[in-house]
């Protein structure tokens, strides 16, 4: 490592949290199923090892929690190198190439629900998930929000015990709300589970130009091309492994 | 010792008795003139010090006789206290607190175990605003949610309570205030689906004597049958729960991160409630009763007396938990009760503080998010085209989502009936859709860019005249003035900048009189005391961050202009003209 990255940029080398190619610095969140646990059964935590020994590399795990300004106070301050899973067009960090694209998701029970077109829409119990910043809601929110269903839609915050799309199928399962419109990686191993009905959820006509998809790849600091192409390089040689993963947590995918 | 309290407490319960006018009238007699015991130096906020050694004429003098270096170095928004002849400072997380002596040297230190996740729950930086000072203790905040009890002369910890809780995304960043043994505390975060509320703790044990909501049933809000509000709007059973969808008043915001007034007489506790959220506006349809608004409550038992909404379903970020200057102003041929309010909004209110009527509300910066405050309703005039939507480009939102002014606290000298406001010049484009990102969800976020408003500056520091109702000059800053104001009986005022600079101005007519360079920027409130050697000090915490700083104190990158919510578009020059560390400097006459 060290000849071959004096060739390239010795500031690199120079500067103090530079990874090492020993090691493979993930930043992930302690409780966050199906994608990570500070136990290391999420499918971020399967995929992770399997680059990591393709790469030859130790695993080291930071258990942060993805709060606001995450991205400075982990990558940009050296704590890890890598997130898993971040959208690919996530600006604030340097991406690899995707390894998969998802969808947001009607998630129900006995009635079902499949369209924002829905006649029945304003009058069902709907949950789905609040970012919270940034004034935003999430792409069902606004869509939800455009077809006057605001009565019986309920928010579930990003911050509390356990992830908020969990909660949201638990209260589909329990009878407690009518469906979700939720992130399908989020929500899909939970509502498999409870064998809930899904489908994907396309935006409503005037919103068309709303992002219901998000390809998602694997983040690391703006400066860190060398690790990007070496992640880029694992995945491609164990795409395989990592699509058996996705699959075994029922992640809905798109082509 | 347990004497001199007693009589102290009855010299400050004389002092609480007076009005504003009456104090700064009093002020020679009495012995704690010299004292700065709360960040506000009184209940009625003034800020303003009856010490007149330091005066517009010989302020020029002025110099810095020591400074203290904390250690941290995140934004300092605190305010310096001083009381029974020491210095105090509570720094940004993780909120340590020293006490000096007057000639510099650090009599105890007091570092609270404190989770450090709590760090990455707050919104705009991890400040602190300030301790308080009451009957020989010292009370203040940490931004994991405990409120803590020191003994003040030797620092140990008589009593800590755990009220926020950091796993909801709960915070404290406000300093406390105590009235009649009981301390008053709120929490932060109303970005994130936390419920505002307002908590009075019993100051001798830390017990919970009273929880005031800002939203849900009357009963959680502490509305009874004393609440007798002036406008019609706010006349119903459960408006924190009416007027918004079902359940989600649950998470509707309102939180109590700012400051609040006392006025002894009327015995009413007043103080503003954060934005609503976490929701975006159109899903959230209804007034979002009680937040981005003015609570009036009864000193003891909290009870709502009055509310008053500066900024009904909010659309812009608008907290409306600003300073409240409780004055006695000559208005309409008489002198009224009134309560002065510089808001996020855009105008300065001036309300009648015995019954929550607006008598008049004055834009002071340029607005263009609403076209005025109608007097008859009490409502707020929105402009509809500025309304942020998702996927619609809205241009020239002013203010911007700092507002007109932000936390950063106005004082006011009744030598010259002026209210000295530190504040924004800033508007803001809010965007289309961009891809963000939070806890393994992606969604769409409208991209926020804040820039200087009309004239190309970012900041002003203005001489307001409420009664006449109008700027009487002002001076125009590079960046945000997001320092505390200080007016003095010296007829001096001071006041810091994010660039550095801290001045001190001729109180009638504006002129920079004096300035004095510090390392970091200035987002500190600046105090006034007279030390045991019978000086006139002046003091200030440097050390820039705070929202408007985290470019410099978070090391943000520059070349992301949406960061800080959109505030990074609007400062991405600061880094080259200061740096972060927090500093405490003591000014006097040589």
């Amino acid at each position: 490592m060290s000849l071959r990255c004096l060739s390239l940029a010795l500031v690199l080398c120079l500067a103090p949290n530079f990874v090492r190619s020993t090691e493979l610095r993930v930043c992930a969140e302690p409780d966050n199923l199906p994608f990570s646990h500070q136990n290391q059964s999420g499918f971020e935590n399967r995929i992770a090892t399997v680059l990591a020994e393709e790469m030859g590399a130790k695993l080291l795990y930071s258990w942060q929690p993805q709060r606001r300004a995450f991205v400075r106070k982990t990558l940009g301050a050296g704590v890890c190198d890598a997130w898993m899973g971040v959208p690919a067009d996530f600006e604030r960090v340097r991406t690899t190439r995707p390894y998969y694209r998802s969808t947001y998701i009607f998630v129900f029970g006995k009635r079902p629900l499949r369209s924002f077109d829905d006649p029945d829409l304003a009058a069902l119990r709907v949950g789905v998930q609040l970012p919270g910043n940034d004034m935003a809601a999430t792409p069902p929110g606004h869509a939800l929000a455009a077809r006057g269903a605001i009565e019986k839609v309920i928010g579930f915050t990003v911050y509390g015990e356990h992830p908020a799309a969990q909660r949201i199928v638990e209260a589909v399962a329990k009878g407690e709300l009518d469906a979700g419109v939720v992130w399908g990686p989020a929500a899909g191993w939970f509502a498999h589970q409870a064998a809930l009905g899904v489908a994907p959820a396309k935006p409503p006509a005037e919103l068309a130009a709303l992002p219901f998809e998000f390809a998602i790849a694997i983040g690391v600091r703006r400066d860190a091309k060398e690790l990007r192409d070496a992640l880029d390089a694992a995945l491609a040689r164990r795409t395989g492994e990592v699509v058996r993963i996705l699959d075994q947590y029922a992640v809905p995918r798109l082509q | 010792m347990w004497a001199c309290l007693s009589r102290c407490d009855r010299h400050v319960a004389r002092v609480l008795a007076s009005t504003a006018l009456a104090l700064a009238q009093a002020a020679h007699a009495d012995e704690t003139d010299g004292e700065w015991r709360m960040p506000a130096r009184d209940y009625t906020s003034t800020r303003y010090s009856p010490l007149a050694d330091i005066n517009a004429a010989n302020v020029r003098q002025l110099k810095e006789v020591w400074s203290f270096t904390t250690g941290v170095q995140a934004g300092h928004e605190g305010a310096p206290l001083f009381a029974g002849g020491l210095l105090y400072v509570v720094t940004p997380y993780p909120n340590h607190v020293f006490a000096l002596d007057t000639a510099g040297k650090v009599r105890w230190k007091y570092e609270p175990k404190t989770n450090p996740s709590s760090q990455g729950v707050a919104c705009c930086d991890v400040v602190n605003r300030g301790a308080f000072y009451d009957g020989g203790r010292l009370y203040f905040n940490t931004l994991d949610g405990q409120t803590i009890a020191l003994d003040a002369k030797s620092g140990k910890e008589l009593w800590r309570t755990r009220l926020g809780n950091i796993e909801v995304g709960e915070t404290i960043t406000m300093a406390p205030l105590v009235v009649k043994g009981k301390v008053l505390v709120g929490n932060s975060g109303g970005e994130l689906g936390v419920r505002g509320w307002l908590v009075a703790l019993d100051a001798k044990t830390g017990k919970q004597l009273w929880r005031a909501y800002s939203t849900g049933p009357d009963k959680e809000v502490l509305i009874g049958a004393g609440f007798k509000p002036f406008y019609d709007g706010e006349r119903a059973q459960d408006l924190g729960v009416k007027t918004w969808p079902p359940e989600a008043w649950k998470i509707g915001g309102g939180t109590v991160w700012g400051w609040i007034s006392y006025d002894p007489e009327l015995n009413l506790i007043y103080y503003g409630t954060g934005n609503p959220g976490p929701w975006n506006p159109e899903q959230r349809p209804g007034d979002n009763k009680w937040t981005a608004g003015l609570f009036a409550r009864d000193a003891d038992t909290g009870q709502a007396r009055w509310f008053y909404q500066f900024s009904p379903h909010d659309l812009h970020d608008y907290d409306a938990i600003n300073e409240n200057l409780l004055l006695d102003l000559p208005i309409g041929g008489a002198t009224r009760k009134v309560l002065v309010r510089p808001e996020r909004n855009g105008y300065v209110y001036v309300i009648d503080r015995a019954s929550g009527e607006v008598l008049s509300a004055t834009p002071f910066v340029h607005i263009t998010t609403s076209t005025g405050v109608d007097l008859k309703s009490g409502r707020l005039q929105y402009n509809p085209k500025t309304e942020p939507k998702a996927g619609r480009v809205v241009r020239e939102i002013c203010p911007a989502s700092p507002g007109a002014k932000d936390w950063q606290p106005t004082a006011w000298s009744p030598r010259t009936g002026l209210l000295y406001i530190p504040h924004q010049n800033l508007c803001q484009d809010t965007g289309t859709y961009e891809t963000s990102y939070i806890a393994g969800t992606p969604y769409v976020g409208a991209t926020v860019k804040m820039y200087p408003g009309p004239g190309g500056y970012r900041g002003e520091f203005s001489a307001w005249d409420p009664v006449a109702a109008q700027k009487r000059w002002s001076v125009k800053e590079n960046f945000p003035v997001w320092s505390g104001a200080l007016a003095t009986a010296g007829d001096v005022v001071f006041y810091g900048t994010m660039d550095g600079v801290f001045k001190a101005l001729d109180a009638k007519s504006g002129e920079v009189r004096w300035s004095f360079h510090t390392s970091s920027g200035i987002i500190g409130q600046p105090v006034s005391f007279r030390g045991a050697d019978g000086k006139q000090y002046v003091a200030v915490l440097s050390g820039v961050g705070g929202w408007a700083g985290t470019v410099v104190s978070g090391e943000v990158d520059t070349r992301d202009g949406s960061a800080a919510l959109g505030f990074v578009n609007a400062m991405r020059d600061l880094p080259k003209y200061t740096v972060k560390g927090g500093m405490l400097h003591v000014f006097a006459l040589p």
